[in-house]
């Protein structure tokens, strides 16, 4: 008996501790779940000081460039005396002639051309083919074309150029009897190169336009081309408008392809079939040659910050149109 | 009236299949003039070998490795920013001024001409750091023109990453770092990772960006020492570095040597055989691990 009693006062005495160190177990969980975690908090806060690091230095990279080129290139303006107008709209680069001249309205002018060459030749042909793509053979147009224009993408700029020169040059040569290095042979390379943003851009505005307009179209007895022109076209027209200028925005850039085939002289052209040279091309070609620091290296930076500025203005005519899109809606 | 619609229709149909068949007939005929024209240059000897200034006979086997080096240089030192950047633009950002600002940042980063991130190497990477043209010049330039495309790729992969699967893990009482780190980043792994190759792709083929950076010449290289320091060591990152597309270029402007034309064309097939087969690793890949992580293959 006495037996079974010590063990019963065990038992309860096993209960009780069992029970206090329940009670002691309960409070800590409910410590640690109502207190913050030091460890995780820490963690939490080294990712995200982490993530931030590397995103602020995004902001800081585009304040440095601007600030960088701007300096560099407003020298010219303030320290040789340039005026801006001259600057902009003379028409005579003589960056070694006593005295200098800094005439860089040709290499602007030069810019331009290409730029709108290329446009006016790869936007039909970009949606052309975004069109065929999206409406009229979406197998083929996803197992061959779209392989193809990611290609396109990957070539190397001056590969477009090397080819640009040893075909497309010689081309124009032979079929015009010019010199062969132009405006012309610019805008095709360029066109080349642009085509792949413009049919990428716009195939997804065409692929965003809802199927039920189609059908409606159609089921009023629209034919396919008609339905293309009037409903899928003209509600991906915004889209189509982005690309191009996506587009525009890359050829104004664009340095050693263009540089390789339009033949770099700063005297005005009096046709497509005349050399030209372009902001791009005229840094590349003399950067390495000046002295820093000179009116002529200056004035390189000068046409840097031009074109710094110009895609600032891309970047603000895209905003402006994403904006009016979101607005129609 | 009617009879006019169809025939338009018929004409559009073929003017677009028009369209559609010129530009590949224009890629296919880009593609294999450069390769038919440079197939006889992929010979050992030209790969291997370092240029020759003023006789015919040279190769373009520094130039090669340059371009290979400077890509790695610029993946070791772009991919963590980028991952980072992108992290915080899918996981942290919150919707402010602050993001926008960011934003914009990427916008603008992406759409600079690669000669005027070029020149701020120039100046900044060159000049003020007093380095001279050196390959790293070249690869913090490079970082800083592909910088926006790895963020972008990274964003996109970790928002295509399922929810249910972070909120499983901080369900867990995971830390949100440690959620990011160990689940959506093994997750959205594929996506970097292919979206990195192609981005590559691109590095490689930049010129521009490089001409005044990681400069036009390059010494002649000993491939026999390890040393980081020597002046002709392979491997020193302090050294000038002419890359494959910079070789290409400088060789058609300025090049001296009889077989200019020549050395252009090897260069030009490697360097498109080279962007081909990065293209097409890329998919590979791609399908590859997909199929690894979500058992595709089975099907």
């Amino acid at each position: 008996m006495s037996h079974q009693g010590t063990e019963g006062t065990l038992l309860t005495n096993n209960v009780q501790t069992n029970n206090i160190e329940n009670a002691t177990a309960v409070t800590a969980i409910q410590q640690k779940l109502t207190t913050r975690n030091r460890n995780i908090y820490r963690e939490n806060l080294f990712g995200r000081i982490v993530a931030l690091i590397c995103a602020a230095l995004l902001i800081l990279l585009v304040l440095s460039i601007t600030y960088f080129i701007a300096s560099k290139g407003l020298s010219t303006f303030f320290v040789d005396g340039v005026s801006i107008k001259e600057f902009l709209t003379g028409l005579k680069w003589d960056p070694e002639d006593e005295p200098a001249q800094f005439g860089v309205f040709p290499f602007i002018l030069g810019s331009f051309l290409v730029t709108l060459l290329a446009a006016v030749i790869a936007a039909p042909l970009g949606i052309g083919a975004a069109i065929f793509m999206t409406e009229i053979s979406p197998g083929f147009g996803k197992r061959v074309l779209k392989p193809v224009i990611e290609l396109l993408v990957g070539i190397p700029s001056v590969v477009y150029g090397y080819v640009g020169l040893t075909l497309l040059v010689p081309f124009i040569r032979e079929q015009f009897e010019v010199l062969g290095f132009s405006v012309l042979a610019g805008g095709c390379v360029l066109a080349l190169m642009i085509l792949p943003t413009i049919t990428s851009v716009t195939t997804d505005a065409i692929e965003a336009v809802p199927q039920d307009l189609r059908n409606a179209s159609l089921a009023l007895g629209a034919t396919r081309w008609q339905t293309i022109w009037n409903v899928v076209l003209h509600s991906a027209l915004p889209g189509c408008l982005t690309a191009v200028v996506l587009g525009m925005a890359r050829a104004f850039g664009e340095a050693l392809a263009v540089q390789m085939v339009i033949g770099n002289t700063t005297k005005l052209p009096e046709s497509i079939l005349d050399p030209i040279s372009t902001l791009t091309s005229g840094i590349t070609l003399n950067m390495g040659n000046t002295i820093a620091g000179t009116p002529y290296n200056n004035a390189l930076w000068s046409m840097a910050l031009i074109l710094l500025l110009m895609s600032f203005a891309f970047i603000m005519i895209l905003r402006i149109m994403g904006r009016k899109k979101l607005s129609n809606r | 009236m009617k009879v006019k619609a169809k025939s338009l229709d018929h004409i559009a149909t073929f003017l677009l299949t028009t369209i559609a068949v010129l530009i590949i007939g224009v890629l296919v005929l880009m593609v294999g003039y450069i390769l038919t024209k440079g197939y006889d240059k992929f010979t050992f000897d030209f790969l291997t070998s370092p240029p020759n200034i003023s006789e015919a006979g040279g190769g373009i086997g520094p130039q090669l490795f340059n371009s290979f080096y400077l890509l790695v240089l610029t993946m070791i030192i772009a991919l963590p920013l980028g991952v980072g950047a992108g992290i915080y633009m899918a996981e942290y950002a919150p919707n402010n001024k602050f993001t926008q600002y960011i934003r914009i940042s990427i916008e603008v980063l992406s759409s600079l001409p690669s000669i005027v991130i070029g020149l701020f190497g120039l100046l900044v990477f060159v000049t003020m750091t007093g380095w001279g043209y050196t390959l790293l010049s070249g690869a913090l330039a490079l970082t800083v023109f592909n910088l926006p495309l790895l963020v972008r790729i990274t964003e996109d992969a970790l928002r295509n990453v399922p929810p249910s699967q972070k909120e499983a893990s901080l369900a867990l009482g995971i830390s949100k770092w440690k959620t990011i780190t160990s689940v959506m980043l093994p997750a959205a792994l594929p996506g970097i990772i292919t979206g990195s190759i192609l981005a590559s792709g691109r590095v490689f083929g930049e010129a521009a960006a490089l001409l005044f950076t990681a400069g036009m010449s390059s010494p002649d290289l000993n491939f026999n020492t390890f040393d980081l320091n020597g002046p002709t060591s392979p491997l020193n990152p302090f050294r000038p570095a002419e890359t494959l597309a910079v070789h290409i270029w400088k060789v058609n402007s300025e090049g001296l040597t009889p077989d200019a034309r020549d050395v252009a064309d090897g260069a030009a097939a490697i360097l498109v055989l080279a962007v081909l087969l990065f293209n097409l690793f890329a998919r590979w890949f791609g399908t590859w691990i997909y199929n690894k992580i979500t058992s595709g293959a089975r099907r």
